[in-house]
């Protein structure tokens, strides 16, 4: 239970340190922590396989997108980080304790657990859930996949 | 085991309703195109976390992790798709500020 | 029948992109005019009964269903797609950026496709995010910064009402154990008044009214639709938010989440607000596709108005509306199109005296607006009809006076953008401006010949047409 609160408080803080650091580069690296830890909890809740998935795309692929834009786009001076430092945390200063706060207060909340509650071994496998169970979803990745490629050629070319 | 579910379920929802908060509150307050598909970012794992909770909960793991799996990669394709934007956007009138883009009253 | 609806397009863009670019690149255009009209013929078939038997379906387990209300959906998807495809052709230059559209086009038509006919929630997810990727990248296609803000705005509206239809989903997970249809449905109906559920039910319909562009979601509609490419507006206004947002909330409301009390009042009032806000606000714009885009609004709002009545009159309301609605929106964004590539403005204080320079964009212009007033005998004034009646059978007297005098509304800032725009005294400048090319010309006349045909049969359609559409209700 112990590593489960140290874990679940840090992915907050993770989140948390995301939003809140000045440098857009930190930032997504606070989001591909935020990933991490999250891959250990889905670890932790059985689910091995969504959890490479999050590891390899969300913190992998996803991390790398975003710091390719950022270089692209974006050189901050460190005067510049500094002011933009001061700035962030008078619009932001509110989060911490909004997060403390409701995180405390939801503590206290025991919700009536009146749905039934087993954590009975699956049923099957995953791998048969995805390829032989739901082909609509698979026909709906290939095509969203297609629009990204579509989108990717017509929004970069010149 | 079985006298742990509800308090880990409660944990984690808590963890993931803090997530939820903190991107509502970055899309919210921010400016900067990029901070705000890195909200949207902390939204989305938010629910992963929620689906897989589910899962877990209910014992149908396999069931959530496909849909956990088929939602990373629509997310990664759309957040392609927008960081496309973003660029073209900087290409046209260089700077990722929203601000900037006032052009169109909503 | 009914896979290769979802195949057909994915063949067709996989064949397209072989390594063969010269020959498909010119071919592109006519596989689109194909597919659309294969559609329209095989939602004939389906209808009267023929080609139901799928037989590429057994080789897949997709769990599609087919109701009167998907073949509805599938028609207009078929025809506003072919008219999306004619004036993307008129108007989009070059090959390769016509290719590009072309597949985009697609891939929103397996999008569309797939919600109209799926049976799992986690799967409408799915594809209405097909449908709104395909969408984001239309908008962007031609990387104006208009454009672009447009679709930004879009993709994080939508990104967030993604989120909250996740949450609930995840919700159902939870309590359901499962996704489909089905076992949500009965779930709901068992856990009467559970605020979990409710909840769940709650934010799902909230998400779906933000891809719908109702008031209060609808910030990002106006500039996503008058940024957009022409054709790509056409596609978007017309039917694309249409399915993602309106059919999904038909289709949850009616047969999963089942008639209930609290949502129908929500419905109602946003209804309402949409068709107040949305008809205001088209009073004062002076960009003619912006002002299109709020009478959009305006007249989703008389579907979500007819959809909290709940009754099966109402429904096929509705129903109907959005039929009509997709054609005559369509037909008004294919004469703006028609409008911005002849002249190259859509500011209304710019143009004028259109009507004779451009006879057919004029006439057809004209057929609409009356047709979206609810003029009899077009489409739209039997539809708004329906709604009406409706609505005061139900007793809801207020709400079908809002609905009338709102359409008062609609004619008033109709006709000021009609007269702005095509009547009175040629502005300056445009002196030299031609009638539109023949493919947004074509495109313009069958939407009109519907919307005309459809109004003047509707006696006839009535009985055999329209009441059948209500045996999707249970």
């Amino acid at each position: 239970m112990t590593i489960n609160i140290i874990l679940g408080v840090s992915l907050v803080l993770a989140a948390a340190w995301t939003v809140m650091t000045a440098r857009l580069l930190r930032s997504v690296i606070g989001l591909a922590l935020t990933s991490m830890i999250l891959t250990i909890i889905m670890f932790k809740l059985n689910s091995p396989l969504a959890a490479v998935f999050e590891l390899s795309v969300c913190a992998g692929l996803i991390s790398a997108i975003f710091i390719s834009c950022i270089s692209l786009t974006q050189r901050l001076t460190d005067e510049q980080a500094a002011t933009k430092q001061k700035e962030r945390f008078s619009k932001f200063w509110l989060l911490p304790v909004i997060l403390v706060l409701a995180g405390v207060a939801l503590y206290q909340v025991h919700i009536p657990l009146d749905f039934h509650l087993q954590a009975a071994p699956s049923e099957s496998d995953v791998r048969n859930i995805i390829w032989n169970l739901r082909h609509l979803d698979l026909i709906g990745q290939i095509a969203i996949l297609l629009a990204g490629a579509f989108g990717v050629v017509a929004l970069f070319k010149d | 085991m079985t006298n742990e579910l509800p308090q880990v379920f409660w944990l984690f929802s808590i963890g993931a309703i803090l997530l939820l908060i903190t991107g509502f509150y970055c899309l919210i307050m921010t400016y900067n195109l990029v901070r705000a598909l890195i909200g949207l970012e902390i939204l989305t794992k938010s629910v992963t976390l929620f689906i897989i909770l589910a899962g877990y909960v209910t014992g149908r793991m396999a069931l959530a992790q496909a849909l956990a799996i088929t939602l990373i990669i629509i997310e990664v394709v759309v957040i392609a798709v927008a960081v496309g934007i973003v660029l073209c956007v900087y290409k046209n009138i260089k700077s990722i500020d929203g601000r900037l883009l006032r052009n169109i009253k909503g | 029948m009914l896979s290769p609806l979802l195949l057909l397009p994915l063949l067709a863009i996989m064949i397209l992109n072989l390594p063969i670019r010269s020959l498909t690149q010119k071919l592109s255009v006519w596989v689109g005019v194909g597919l659309s009209l294969w559609q329209i013929v095989a939602v004939i078939l389906l209808a009267t009964g023929r080609g139901c038997t799928d037989t590429w379906g057994k080789f897949f387990t997709l769990g599609l269903s087919c109701d009167n209300l998907t073949l509805v959906l599938l028609m207009s998807i078929g025809i506003v797609t072919l008219t999306t495809i004619l004036v993307g052709w008129q108007t989009i230059g070059g090959d390769k950026q016509r290719f590009g559209f072309m597949n985009l086009v697609f891939v929103a038509m397996i999008g569309m496709n797939g919600t109209v006919m799926l049976t799992d929630l986690f799967s409408l997810y799915i594809f209405i995010e097909v449908t709104a990727v395909a969408s984001f990248i239309l908008i962007a296609y031609q990387r104006d910064t208009n454009a672009l803000e447009g679709a930004f705005k879009y993709i994080i509206l939508s990104a967030t009402a993604t989120v909250m239809m996740l949450l609930s989903i995840s919700i159902m997970l939870l309590v359901v154990g499962d996704t489909s249809f089905a076992a949500v449905g009965s779930a709901v109906k068992q856990s009467q008044g559970n605020p979990l559920v409710m909840f769940a039910v709650g934010i799902f319909i909230c998400g779906l009214l933000i891809k719908g562009g109702v008031v209060p979601f609808h910030g990002w509609l106006p500039a996503a639709y008058s940024a957009a490419p022409a054709a790509a507006s056409v596609l978007l206004a017309g039917i694309a938010t249409k399915t993602s947002g309106i059919y999904a909330l038909i289709r949850l409301t009616t047969s999963v989440f089942a008639n209930n009390e609290s949502v129908n009042s929500v419905l109602l009032l946003a209804g309402t607000i949409s068709i107040l806000v949305g008809a205001f606000a088209a009073i004062g714009q002076s960009d003619f596709k912006k002002m299109l885009a709020y009478s959009s609004i305006s007249q989703v709002g008389y579907i979500i108005l007819a959809l909290g009545c709940g009754t099966n009159l109402a429904i096929i309301g509705a129903v109907f509306h959005l039929f009509n609605h997709s054609i005559f929106k369509s037909l008004l964004f294919v004469n703006s199109a028609a409008v911005e590539t002849q002249s190259g403005t859509t500011d209304m204080n710019k143009l004028g005296g259109l009507g004779t320079k451009m006879p057919v964009t004029n006439a057809t212009s004209l057929i609409a607006f009356l047709s979206t007033a609810g003029v009899p005998p077009l489409a739209g004034f039997w539809s708004k009809l329906i709604i009406v009646i409706a609505l005061w059978q139900n007793g809801l007297h207020t709400y079908a006076t809002i609905a009338v005098l709102a359409s008062v509304l609609t004619l008033a800032y109709l006709l000021l953008m009609q007269r702005r725009v095509f009547f009175g005294k040629v502005a300056d400048g445009l002196a030299n401006v031609k009638e539109a090319g023949w493919g947004i010309t074509v495109a313009a006349s069958i939407l009109a010949t519907i919307t005309v045909g459809v109004g003047v049969l509707f006696p006839w359609m009535f009985n055999s047409v329209l009441m059948p559409i209500s045996s999707f209700l249970k």
